[in-house]
């Protein structure tokens, strides 16, 4: 093991080499690029064994992913904001052909207008794809998920794709400290995958098909059986990566101080570490408040979320997306959860952070405060200019 | 025991659900005649997505793969880096797409495949129009045809647009092999999937596919129309191998551009003006051809 | 991954067979592996080749074009109809040069 200063982008690509994948097809866009080009960079130099293919259009990144994946290989893709939006034909491909492809995906707002920083918008629209989706607070998170992911697609009783985020800049170009697994350990944790679905020749066979009313429902209710199942197996896996690396970053849904919680603000990737410094700070003036951090987006941690909802009185949730006609996602999905249990907490949707704009610790500490005073409409747009500044020199 | 001229070996099925007389099914037949068992066939959205037959069937005994109208090549692609990656030696990797999946919206793919020069074989079989969605035009639907999209009324006379030099396109790309093929002549199809099958990097067909419904005529006549498509020079059989061009069938005096025509009742209602406008089409693009293939 | 039995899947005109009938039967991702001549597609015809032996050349034609793989050679060389997939779709009778082949409508 091996600690390094590296960017969210380059700790997918070591992700990807640890996890020595067979077929990686991506193209680029900011700023997921750095990711590929360290990835093609390691296969120049020998040190990654995988065939790039350097395809015209992420459409077509998706589909050789899932060829690749319907023989048998290992295979590894990123992207970004519109390109994702390219893929979404075959996000739902990937997930109906039970292709376990692995995909990095900055977080990135999408157009128009153009914009190059970060939202969630990008992937929580994909989030009815049948995807597993991962939000990660840091590049340990990324570079740590990343492999966990690998293993919990291609179990057997998953065999489904899985996404794994990284905030735009704030993850994927700032360098943080991470600790790089070894090759033999990764080799232990994340054996060469073997299916036996793979499409072979000298077997007759046919993924893809096609049926009637009669029999497609049953093909869609096992891709639901097998995100269901997929929740608790990544808790076990997550403890065999810990085994091996010491690390275990809390499953689906990780809390911080919520235990004697007056309000509770639940995040989703970088924006928590802002928030944990505000609990800290907020604390510290005798102020009870906590954080969870929403981990895994796909499947839902209901179970989790309602362990939470027992817990608390008062949850706020930050949204960096906004489903538009209806609320934050995370919002919708926290209450959605909650609605079928016992215990029915206030939950308040906070949405901040839309197309980069800064998520203060000032503004979070607004949040905590509203949240605790009971103040303010149950959907707030957090940081909204409303009277818009005007560039004198413009 | 009277030889046959083509292999006997069959990779195909019965019990498909063609319509009959359909000429898909001979371009796959004769293919995988050729290609033989170490093959894999990606497929897109197309006719042969349902001549394949519902789940739990399938009519070709080779693996296939479905995969999204747009992504033929770049399916291919995966697939072929998917067989390396994993050492399975001597696979053929094939695409096989309509005309509408290859012209139109999947000539992304298709360019980017051939770019890319994988190491594959793909096939355009060509019924000239989006056939499996009920008879509308493509891009690869020929001038003055009728279609559900381009019907024949006061104000119209079927597609105006001349169809699209699909060959030409491909053979920008510089693929190391590429070919018209013809159901009507199996034993000039099988020949070149034999050159294609001992040839390395990115090949290309274009198969000539009569389809009754959508070309108007009765489905006993499908190997007598696509016999006439080449005698008339509107489907000139050739290679390029290489960037050289090779005429395969040069009859002494082509027959007329006509007879072609009225065999189909999707070009009944075009006038003798119309048909010479054809014609004069025809002459100028085989005239081209030729110079083409001087041009050694 | 699945076996055929002899139950009859009564969703489908021409009578294939099919062994689903839960969702445990069903592969976990949708690869069919059933060759497709299970299906008999008889039903379709209006016409159906008869082969006139006695003029019969053995040149294969008909085996050769026929789309359908619905004819097949038989042990002294014959071409013989599969009557089971035969749609009728007359390629065989219309390029049979010696006329062997003609087309008789089915009652």
């Amino acid at each position: 093991m091996v600690q390094e200063v590296i960017s969210g982008n380059y700790a997918q690509s070591y992700a990807a080499k640890l996890a020595r994948v067979q077929v990686v097809s991506a193209y680029p866009i900011t700023p997921q690029t750095s990711i590929v080009e360290r990835i093609a960079e390691f296969v120049a130099a020998g040190e990654l064994r995988a065939e790039y293919i350097k395809v015209e259009s992420e459409h077509s990144a998706m589909q050789a992913c899932i060829s690749a994946a319907a023989l048998g290989a290992r295979t590894y893709t990123a992207t970004s904001s519109q390109g994702l939006l390219l893929m979404h034909e075959l996000l739902h491909w990937a997930a109906g052909a039970r292709a376990p492809v692995v995909m990095g995906v900055v977080n990135r707002a999408v157009a128009p207008p153009w914009s190059i920083w970060t939202d969630h918008a990008d992937t929580i629209s994909q989030r009815d794809t049948g995807w597993i989706q991962f939000y990660c607070e840091s590049n340990q998170e990324v570079l740590d998920t990343t492999l966990l992911a690998f293993r919990l697609a291609e179990h057997a009783d998953v065999l489904l794709p899985a996404m794994i985020t990284e905030d735009a800049f704030f993850l994927s170009h700032t360098v943080e400290p991470v600790d790089i697994p070894s090759q033999e350990q990764v080799d232990e944790f994340l054996p060469p995958r073997v299916t036996k679905m793979a499409i072979r020749p000298g077997t007759i066979g046919r993924l893809g098909s096609f049926t009637g009313p009669d029999l497609y429902m049953e093909f869609r209710h096992k891709i639901a059986q097998a995100m269901e199942r997929s929740a608790d197996l990544f808790l076990e896996i997550e403890d065999d990566y810990e085994r091996l690396t010491g690390r275990n970053h809390g499953g689906p849904l990780p809390t911080y101080q919520v235990d004697d919680a007056d309000a509770v603000l639940i995040t989703m990737g970088t924006a928590t570490t802002t928030a944990r410094a505000v609990v800290d700070a907020m604390r510290a003036r005798g102020k009870k408040v906590g954080l969870a951090k929403l981990r895994a987006f796909r499947p839902f941690p209901v179970r989790e979320i309602r362990q939470l909802g027992a817990r608390v009185d008062r949850i706020g949730v930050l949204d960096r997306s906004f489903t538009f006609g209806a609320a934050g996602a995370a919002f919708t999905e926290v209450v959605g959860a909650l609605y079928g249990s016992r215990h029915r907490p206030r939950v308040r949707d906070f949405v901040a952070g839309i197309g980069g704009r800064d998520i203060t610790p000032q503004a979070v500490d607004e949040m905590f405060t509203a949240l605790l005073k009971d103040r303010g409409p149950e959907v707030d747009w957090v940081g909204l200019k409303h009277r818009l500044e005007v560039n004198r020199r413009g | 025991m009277a030889r046959l001229t083509i292999p006997a070996e069959e990779y195909m099925r019965a019990g498909h659900s063609a319509c009959p007389g359909c000429g898909a099914t001979l371009v796959m037949r004769y293919l995988l005649k050729g290609l033989g068992p170490n093959t894999i066939v990606t497929v897109p959205a197309c006719c042969w997505t349902v001549i394949g037959t519902p789940f739990p069937t399938t009519a070709i005994d080779v693996p296939m793969v479905d995969c999204a109208f747009e992504a033929t090549g770049a399916s291919v692609s995966g697939l072929r880096a998917a067989a390396d990656a994993m050492g399975l030696k001597d696979v053929t990797i094939v695409g096989f797409a309509g005309d509408g999946g290859t012209a139109d919206i999947g000539i992304q793919a298709l360019s980017g495949m051939l770019e890319r020069r994988t190491d594959a074989i793909y096939v355009m079989y060509d019924n000239e129009a989006y056939m499996n969605t009920g008879i509308q035009r493509s891009g690869a639907t020929p001038r003055g045809a009728w279609t559900t999209t381009t019907p024949v009324d006061q104000a119209a006379r079927g597609k105006p647009e001349v169809k699209k030099d699909v060959m030409a396109i491909v053979a920008a790309h510089k693929p190391a092999y590429a070919a018209t093929v013809n159901v009507a002549f199996p034993e000039d199809f099988l020949k070149k999937v034999e050159r294609a099958k001992a040839i390395r990097g990115p090949r290309f067909f274009h198969a000539l596919s009569p389809c009754p419904p959508g070309w108007r005529y009765p489905p006993e006549k499908t190997i007598a129309v696509g016999r006439l498509a080449t005698d008339t020079n509107v489907f000139p059989l050739y290679e390029v191998e290489d960037g050289t061009y090779r005429i395969n069938r040069k009859l002494g005096k082509a027959k007329p551009v006509a007879e072609y025509l009225r065999a189909q009742g999707r070009f009944g209602h075009l006038t003798e003006i119309e048909i010479a406008e054809i014609q004069a089409d025809i002459d100028t693009r085989w005239k081209r051809l030729l110079a083409l293939e001087a041009l050694g | 991954m699945t076996t055929t039995r002899a139950e009859h899947h009564d969703a489908k005109a021409g009578g294939h067979t099919t062994a689903y009938e839960t969702e445990e039967d069903l592969p976990e991702a949708p690869v069919a592996s059933v060759p497709s001549d299970v299906i008999h597609t008889a039903s379709w015809r209006t016409f159906r080749p008869v082969i006139a032996l006695a003029k019969c050349t053995k040149c294969y034609v008909c085996w050769k074009f026929c789309p359908d793989v619905a004819i097949a050679i038989d042990g002294d060389g014959w071409p013989v109809i599969r009557l089971d997939y035969c749609k009728g779709c007359g390629i065989c009778a219309e390029e049979c040069k010696p006329l062997a082949i003609e087309m008789v409508k089915e009652d």
